[in-house]
């Protein structure tokens, strides 16, 4: 029940992107087509799953046990670092068909707050590594939602007359603020 | 002459967030108020000046090839620095910009200038850039914050303007922050073009 609770929560009603706002840069970044959205959601939500879990080992073993919790935000942003060039230099070797799909993508991860800001609310709000786990699958997921849903819309404005001065970025933006808006029709369910 | 360019370029012409779309992340999350805006503008300001003054400082001896890493140490070392600071002595700004403290560290608009200016620019010039290009962050962070506070709950550094009773609860959660940086992003594009 608890972890249903996390999923609903993290999916739907504090959506990582439309009502967090992490990871906005990828979300308006690579929303124009439909199946770069997908490359994306793939390639965050691998990274995002696999720093929780080093991050929090990290956290628990090594930052705790030495008192040095000061240290969180290098120590972490070296980890994800250092984990998404290892990630990229695997992928590479195992299965060059996902480095095909995904290898663009991750260069960028890096600099996604959505990683960061998940690696570190899973120690703020004193997860469990199995709810730590279950809370990055469901963020990675929220973000696919959002970045996806809104991916769909982009690809229907695209066609539309927009008027002159709001074309691009601005009309986009308007649009995911009506996104979020519906997103907030959820609050309240957990 | 060339100095006051180089300062002035953040604000309108080369302004992170309206025109480079850059750091959208906190600039979308925090600005539910003016006064928050500001904090974070600051802080930003801080980081990006400390940490391109130190990258101008050390770039003929860091090896090329682990530039990049290089730069996020540095970056995250001084915002540990205005985390712990804020931490101590502005408790309650801290509380209410909360994860985007820790989160100044992969805003693109820091490791953008260490790489695209302080790593091949002289200190002053470096300094003087992150300052200039920090408070055009702080203003476009501040513009937003006002008018979202203005807009949602009628006041403006919490200063009441028309009526306690005033809420547009929409403009201050998550959509009205969309919405009105959408609005003031094509109000910017229209008075560029003129």
């Amino acid at each position: 029940m608890n972890y249903l609770v996390i999923i609903i929560a993290a999916i739907l009603v504090n959506n990582i992107v439309l009502m967090q706002f992490l990871g906005v840069c990828p979300f308006l970044g690579v929303s124009k087509k439909l199946s770069t959205a997908i490359g994306m959601t793939g390639a965050v939500a691998f990274v995002m799953v696999l720093a929780t879990i080093v991050t929090y080992l990290i956290q628990k073993f090594v930052l705790d046990k030495l008192g040095l919790a000061y240290l969180q935000t290098i120590a972490f942003i070296l980890v994800i670092a250092s984990l998404v060039q290892l990630v990229e230099i695997i992928l590479k070797k195992v299965s060059p068909a996902m480095y095909q799909a995904l290898g663009i993508f991750l260069p960028l991860i890096t600099t996604n707050c959505a990683i960061l800001g998940v690696a570190i609310l899973t120690i703020q709000k004193e997860f469990n590594l199995l709810e730590g786990v279950i809370y990055a699958i469901a963020n990675a997921i929220g973000f696919g939602l959002a970045l996806i849903l809104f991916a769909g819309i982009r690809e229907h404005l695209d066609l539309q007359n927009v008027p002159k001065g709001l074309k691009g970025i601005p009309i986009a933006l308007i649009a995911a603020g009506i996104l979020a808006m519906a997103f907030m029709g959820f609050s309240g369910i957990v | 002459m060339s100095q006051w360019k180089n300062f002035s370029k953040g604000f309108i012409k080369e302004n992170p967030v309206f025109v480079l779309l850059l750091g959208m992340c906190p600039t979308l999350g925090v600005t539910s108020s003016a006064i928050n805006g500001l904090g974070m503008g600051l802080a930003t300001t801080f980081v990006l000046v400390m940490s391109n003054i130190v990258v101008s400082l050390v770039k003929d001896f860091i090896p090329d090839k682990v530039r990049i890493p290089s730069f996020i140490v540095i970056i995250a070392a001084f915002v540990t620095v205005v985390q712990l600071a804020m931490q101590a002595y502005l408790p309650s700004l801290y509380k209410s910009l909360g994860l985007f403290i820790p989160l100044i560290v992969v805003n693109c608009i820091v490791l953008g200038r260490a790489e695209a200016f302080a790593s091949k620019n002289n200190l002053i010039s470096s300094a003087i850039d992150g300052l200039g290009i920090g408070l055009g962050f702080s203003f476009a962070l501040v513009l937003l914050g006002g008018i979202r506070e203005i807009l949602g709950s009628g006041k403006i550094f919490d200063i009441t303007l028309y009526s306690e009773n005033y809420v547009t609860l929409l403009f201050v959660l998550s959509p009205g922050a969309f919405i009105v940086l959408g609005y003031l992003i094509a109000i910017i594009n229209r008075i560029k073009k003129d």
